[in-house]
């Protein structure tokens, strides 16, 4: 990366402060069963040179709320809420200027990089879409060469030839370079990256999250991450959100939220999580392993959430018949750092005197 | 290191490599042998043909196939060799012309149909199905009906009758590529609905769509040739296949080879479209064709393992 472009419009695109900030973001679907209501009030804010990863299982929305932040959903889900992305509101902007800000502000790396890239299209091709549909290069050949700058920015060999090849005639963690490639095409201030290394081996994951980390150092990207990886949130994040039937049940630093969870989910989550280190064993020989803890019971149908507390009907805590009928709110709970430390749980801070798993 | 060490192999032609495997499958060879040279008797025709098309010879009538007449004469003297070399170019003209309307209104129709959804597809596909609904010689005589017989309004018949086929095939492979991550890619940086619709759906959308065009091909030449056999199509004195079959029926039983042949010429141009459609489909569909890429291997490989053996 030589110099970064400064967009006459938007300002330079490193500028410090909250690169986005999400306020009561809600999808509903109307479906031949009733309305699916998908992602249920969420806030967050993503600050500039911040990773904030959204973890929870398939099916949580969290895939779901950030396409609603581009307008990438079809056009029959009903999105409200506000989305500021440098103080503009993203879900109130029409096509025309989401178009604007999509590949040109805003950056997403796709979950798939064997189906993220249009197969009869050269990489050059693809690559030099987002900078020739916002007019950054001045024309094809100017377009090519900053596609291969960009190629050789995320450590990919031959950066000339490779824009003349074809998807299938790359690997897996190529493919995957290129598609970060693009999502930088535009100089982007927020990154979004949507499971981006799930389909990946840990290997080549290892290498694209310190890619992402050093082009993250180097330009003051702000980065969503969205996975169900733990490890992934531990090695990467600053901060965490935890979603579970469309609702941020949990948030606070990666430190805060793995030492002291106090979301019964998040404490299952991580309960199910095999120790790798064993504090107990001597001499590395692993001492007796305790038995992965799962999660009874599976995600209520967005269809049909539960009144109270969405996740009361697999809670092993219950304690309360406030949780089956009154939603606890997003309350701080004990935390270390500046950051705070919330959960949406009656418990919270009785939770966290108890050890994880108990 | 998987991606450093990844071997970069120089770019293939993806079209050579899926043409070569297409004429590696007898059929689509014969196919497109047979193509090559009705395109070419049709080119040159008037080198190829003994004579001319109306040239009337009365005192060789209804001559049986010889060395003077390969084909025979008709009732007026015709050469029928010769009018059936004439007439393959109006056989072609037709089949290219009206296939090549009713593929592009079609594959319009059902691009937006598909891509867009909602409403549109609601209102462009009920009208599809409406010209879907009459039989389709039925709508090519209404629409002729009302535009007059003759060779072009035939082409335009034949034209809006195969228009819905082409708007479900297409509509059908764009709803599944309209969901591909590469498209939602796309428009994530920023890519507007043209460059979506033309540079990522409709080439991904391509190959049941060149499938269903060469086995048009074969059905527009056999319209054609009922049109012009009913008297609709091509007027006389114009050779056309269909025409000069409908000509030929009352001689059947007295001189065979007027009908026979140009009846034979049909058969062999359908013939050979609907073999070059389902070569396409083995080649252009990426299951079959890996398949057919394994099986040649593993063909080439016993071949290479049995080197005495000649077939």
């Amino acid at each position: 990366m030589t110099d970064p472009v400064t967009d006459p419009v938007t300002g330079p695109a490193h500028g410090g402060g909250t690169v986005l900030d999400v306020r009561d973001l809600r999808v509903r679907v109307d479906t031949a069963r009733g309305t699916a209501d998908i992602v249920n009030g969420l806030s967050y804010s993503v600050a500039a040179g911040e990773t904030v990863a959204v973890v929870g299982e398939s099916g949580s929305g969290k895939s779901v709320s950030v396409l609603a932040l581009l307008g990438l959903l079809p056009g029959h889900a009903r999105v409200s809420g506000t989305a500021a992305f440098r103080g503009r509101d993203l879900l109130a902007m029409s096509e025309a200027e989401l178009r604007t800000v999509r590949g040109n502000g805003i950056g997403m790396v796709f979950q798939d990089p064997m189906t993220s890239l249009n197969p009869v299209l050269t990489v050059g091709r693809q690559l030099t879409e987002g900078l020739l549909a916002h007019g950054r290069a001045g024309g094809r050949k100017a377009a090519r060469a900053r596609a291969a700058e960009l190629l050789a920015d995320v450590g990919l060999p031959d950066p000339r030839g490779a824009l003349d090849r074809y998807p299938h005639e790359l690997s897996g963690g190529m493919r995957q370079r290129v598609v970060i490639a693009i999502a930088l095409s535009g100089d982007p201030a927020l990154l979004i990256a949507d499971e981006a290394t799930t389909a990946l081996d840990v290997t080549v994951q290892a290498q694209i999250l310190e890619l992402v980390a050093g082009l993250q150092r180097e330009r003051g990207t702000g980065v969503v991450w969205i996975t169900h990886d733990l490890g992934v949130v531990a090695g990467t994040a600053d901060r965490v959100l935890v979603m579970y039937g469309g609702r941020c049940v949990e948030d606070g630093s990666v430190d805060d939220v793995f030492e002291a969870p106090a979301h019964p989910y998040t404490r299952g989550l991580l309960g199910a999580l095999p120790a790798l280190h064993d504090e107990d064993g001597a001499d590395g020989a692993p001492a007796e392993r305790p038995d992965l803890v799962a999660i009874g019971g599976t995600p209520p149908p967005p269809t049909d959430l539960p009144p109270g507390c969405v996740f009361w009907p697999r809670c092993p805590v219950r304690g309360d018949e406030r949780c089956a009928t009154e939603q606890p709110p997003l309350v701080p709970v004990r935390g270390s750092g500046p950051v705070p430390h919330r959960a949406a749980t009656f418990y919270g801070e009785r939770l966290q005197q108890t050890e994880v798993g108990a | 290191m998987s991606a450093a060490a990844a071997p970069v192999r120089p770019r293939r032609n993806r079209f050579l490599a899926g043409a070569r495997l297409l004429l590696g499958s007898p059929p689509a060879l014969f196919a497109a042998l047979v193509l090559v040279g009705v395109v070419l008797v049709a080119l040159f025709d008037d080198q190829v043909a003994p004579s001319g098309a109306n040239d009337v010879d009365v005192q060789q009538r209804l001559q049986p196939p010889g060395a003077g007449h390969w084909f025979g004469t008709d009732d007026l003297g015709r050469d029928v060799l010769s009018r059936v070399v004439l007439g393959a170019k109006v056989s072609l003209q037709v089949g290219v012309v009206a296939v090549g309307f009713s593929l592009v209104c079609g594959v319009l129709v059902g691009l937006f149909a598909g891509f867009y959804g909602r409403w549109l597809d609601t209102a462009l596909m009920r009208l599809m199905d409406v010209l879907f609904a009459f039989p389709a010689m039925l709508l090519a005589i209404a629409v002729i009906a009302i535009l007059g017989p003759g060779t072009t309004n035939a082409m335009i018949a034949i034209g809006i009758t195969y228009t819905p086929v082409f708007a479900r095939v297409t509509r059908a492979a764009v709803l599944g590529v309209r969901e591909s991550v590469f498209v939602r890619a796309s428009r994530s940086v920023g890519a507007s609905d043209p460059r979506l619709l033309f540079r990522h759906v409709l080439p991904n959308a391509l190959p049941p769509i060149i499938v269903q065009t060469s086995v048009s091909l074969a059905f527009a030449v056999l319209a054609e040739a009922a049109l012009s056999f009913v008297g609709l199509g091509t007027q006389p004195p114009a050779p056309s296949w269909g025409r000069m079959l409908a000509e030929g029926r009352g001689y059947v039983d007295l001189a065979w080879w007027i009908a026979v042949f140009p009846g034979l010429a049909i058969v062999v141009l359908v013939l050979a479209f609907n073999l070059l459609g389902d070569g396409l489909r083995d080649v252009l569909d990426p299951q079959q064709r890996s398949a057919l890429e394994a099986a040649r291997a593993r063909s080439g490989r016993r071949r290479r393992r049995t080197p005495g053996r000649t077939s």
